[in-house]
């Protein structure tokens, strides 16, 4: 299973994974995603550096909640991905919409 | 074995006699002066040999099984059952059915008709239910495929067996099939699909035991069995990763329009502003080359939000640089970038790009600083949103109103691998009605042909070569409505008026047509053998009128972007009555007109007006082959079921 923790600092919420982020955990960083979007959060940083696995369904997950940001005004950036992750991001090509940063400093920057 | 090596004798030797024979035709045997029915003649029976080559590379390799692998460990499956408007009694006994099945698993019923009473059955039974969330609401519904989709994002099971409201499944489906998983490529494995309320005669055609069978064999040797959308377990990380390749193709290529419509934007506007604002043009050819870079990086695999991003700064640079000089004629431009083309929608805020305006956009006559804004808020407005659909994700196709071909193709160009396994699995009701039937095999055909027309499998990359044609092949079968009444014409002209498209019926004629004739029959029987195959031979023909309607209603939609006329296929039986006319009038009318050639041509030959005997026997016997064949329209509009007692109980 997965465990979700939420923290919020200047404004970007930083949702940490840790576990498998699978078809089981999928709906749970759904749901969480959009709690976040719904209280108001638009810039959202899904630190994957404890995660040790993400396939499509995962990956599914982080789109919608880009959707969802974006349509905010907002966006979802991507942290500390594991190279089984970059492995599965450059295979769906979705590294091209959703840049993986190196870790969540990087990503919450320039901002 | 043997089997095997008796089939491809007979396709290699009905492909050189049709080859030698359509060779002829073209080189030794047209008659020119008759032209427009020889050459259209020629035409056709080339059409057909191409798809005899088809249907030989099709059996060449089939494929049989046997017994799969027992179950992986652990597996979780979802079993949905999609519904718009059967009746609630059917949908609850597949329902009923889906519940026995042993393998562990959840049973959901997938109601897009969004029926209370639906609801309370399903709650009653402890079956899940599903409706389309929030999100759908005034955006494309997608029919089954959307249902579909929104039933994805609901529920979590590694595998699913789709089944449609009507298809009863065998409590052993899932120990059955979910064997073929342990090939942790396979994507897919589709079963049989077998009617109960059929009888043997079948004259509606309903049984399709050549397609599941040897044709589906046939496709599975080369890895590219079909998901026929219902009867069928897919695997669930398949189709999220196509639905997210696709979103990232469909965010690309809104990217990519909007850039090449900024190409055009900016390049009118430069070159009107050469003239009366020479200062300006330069800026905007700037901006007009930076679109074009992008583009380039765009299509070099660049990031997507970089090269928007790198854009918009560009036109933010050209921006200040015009908005410094006075510019006349600016207002109205502003003002009409409010009203047009990436509206604002209203239920979420975001934008929706519509083509069509993007078009007139980009065509009208922007001042300089028009141009500049309106490229601004064009690209602002495709920024990695698909605002249009109502979500990101359409793992399954939607580019067709038939999604399991679609769907079936993108999971094998990305390198999934599909299963057919032989084995009666479940058993459904089939239209009993001929208006039914016909509305049912227009779909098929209308879906099959906007996937031909829409991403052309020979074109797919991906895909291997023969996979390619085992699409292929497919979609050039529903062509055959024009080849038929070439067909059908061309011995009522020479009946009639003895026009003559081939050089002379004579001997040599006989001598190299009846070989490939035979040999083509014989292999159909030797691929046949112990299933009925004639049905489906009688009706790729006789439902020509059918066939070239898809035909034009499918590139209609597709090129002019006119509705379908789309209807979803009634599973209960429609009111009977009276002889469907206007159902089967083209068909009335051909049979009228072949039976008149038929007499006219007897009297000719019988006054001496036509002089040749093998020529006239020819086309008669030509004449009495449609004829035997079309016959079956009839028998199907006056059938009318027998009435059986209430749906088989499971």
């Amino acid at each position: 299973m997965i465990d979700i923790a939420r923290t919020t600092e200047d404004g970007v919420t930083v949702l940490r994974c840790d576990g498998r982020l699978t078809m089981v955990a999928a709906p749970r960083l759904r749901t969480v995603l959009d709690e976040v979007v719904a209280d108001g959060g638009h810039r959202i940083v899904v630190d994957l550096s404890a995660t040790t696995f993400v396939d499509s369904s995962g990956l599914g997950a982080l789109v919608h909640g880009l959707k969802a940001t974006r349509v905010a005004g907002g966006d979802l950036r991507i942290a500390g991905a594991s190279d089984q992750v970059l492995a599965v991001l450059r295979l769906t090509n979705l590294n091209r919409v959703l840049r993986p940063y190196a870790d969540v400093a990087e990503a919450s920057s320039e901002w | 074995m043997i089997r095997q090596l008796v089939v491809r004798t007979l396709v290699v030797l009905t492909l050189l006699a049709g080859t030698s024979y359509v060779v002829w035709r073209w080189g030794w045997s047209v008659n020119w002066e008759n032209w427009w029915i020889a050459v259209p003649l020629a035409a056709a029976e080339t059409y057909a040999l191409i798809d005899a080559y088809l249907f030989g590379l099709t059996v060449w390799r089939i494929k049989r099984r046997g017994e799969a692998p027992p179950p992986p460990d652990d597996a979780t499956v979802d079993v949905f059952i999609t519904t718009y408007n059967e009746p609630v009694e059917m949908v609850m006994a597949t329902a009923q059915a889906a519940q026995q099945i042993t393998f562990p698993h959840r049973t959901w019923i997938l109601d897009d008709g969004n029926r209370l009473e639906l609801a309370a059955a399903a709650a009653d039974l402890g079956v899940g239910y599903l409706v389309r969330s929030d999100d759908w609401t005034d955006r494309p519904r997608h029919a089954k495929a959307g249902n579909l989709n929104n039933a994805l994002f609901a529920t979590d099971g590694e595998f699913m067996l789709i089944l449609d409201a009507d298809q009863v499944p065998d409590p052993s489906i899932l120990d059955r099939t979910l064997g073929w998983f342990r090939d942790p490529e396979v994507a897919l494995v589709q079963t049989p699909q077998w009617f109960t309320n059929v009888t043997d005669a079948d004259p509606l055609g309903s049984q399709a035991p050549l397609f599941y069978g040897p044709i589906q064999q046939g496709k599975d040797g080369w890895n590219a069995a079909f998901f026929c959308g219902s009867n069928a377990v897919l695997r669930r990380e398949a189709l999220m990763q196509l639905g997210i390749v696709g979103y990232v193709r469909e965010v690309e290529s809104a990217v990519e329009d909007a850039l090449r419509a900024s190409q055009r934007i900016l390049g009118g506007a430069a070159r009107r502003a050469r003239r009366m604002h020479p200062e300006l043009a330069g800026d905007l050819e700037e901006l007009r080359s930076a679109a074009h870079r992008s583009l380039k990086d765009l299509r070099g695999g660049a990031q997507i939000a970089e090269v928007t991003y790198d854009f918009q700064q560009a036109v933010e640079r050209a921006s200040r640089g015009a908005v410094g000089r006075d510019l006349a004629g600016i207002q109205e431009d502003l003002d009409l970038i409010a009203s047009l083309p990436v509206a604002l929608d209203h239920e979420v805020g975001a934008l929706v790009v519509d083509d069509v305006a993007l078009d007139q956009l980009a065509d009208r006559e922007w001042s300089p600083l028009g141009a500049i804004e309106s490229v601004r808020s064009l690209i602002r407005a495709v920024d990695v949103d698909r605002a249009d659909e109502a979500q990101p994700m359409m793992p399954l196709a939607t580019v067709s109103v038939t999604e399991d071909m679609a769907t079936c193709m993108r999971l094998h160009a990305l390198g999934w691998k599909s299963v057919y396994h032989h084995e009666i699995l479940a058993h459904g009701l089939a239209p009993e009605d001929l208006r039914t039937m016909l509305q049912q095999r227009l779909r098929w055909a209308q879906g099959t042909l906007q996937v031909l027309l829409r991403e052309n499998p020979l074109a797919q990359r991906g895909l291997t070569l023969a996979q390619r044609l085992m699409y292929f092949g497919t979609m050039w079968s529903y062509l055959s409505g024009f080849a038929a009444v070439i067909f059908m014409a061309a011995p009522v002209f020479y009946l009639c008026f003895g026009v003559l498209p081939v050089n002379a019926y004579g001997l040599e004629f006989l001598e190299r047509f009846v070989p490939y004739f035979v040999l083509n029959q014989l292999l159909f029987f030797v691929i046949g053998y112990g299933v009925k195959t004639w049905r489906g031979h009688q009706y790729s023909l006789a439902l020509f009128p059918l066939w070239i309607r898809a035909c034009t209603t499918a590139a209609a939609n597709v090129f002019l972007k006119r509705p379908l006329g789309f209807v979803v296929t009634p599973k209960t039986r429609q009111a009977g009555g009276r002889f469907p006319w206007r159902l089967v009038w083209p068909q009335l009318t051909a049979t009228v007109i072949l039976l008149a050639a038929c007499v006219i041509g007897v009297v000719r030959l019988w006054t001496g007006d036509a002089t040749s005997t093998i020529g006239t026997v020819v086309n008669i016997v030509w004449v009495a082959y449609d004829l035997l064949v079309m016959s079956i329209i009839f028998r199907a509009a006056l059938y009318r079921p027998a009435d059986l007692t209430e749906e088989p109980a499971s």
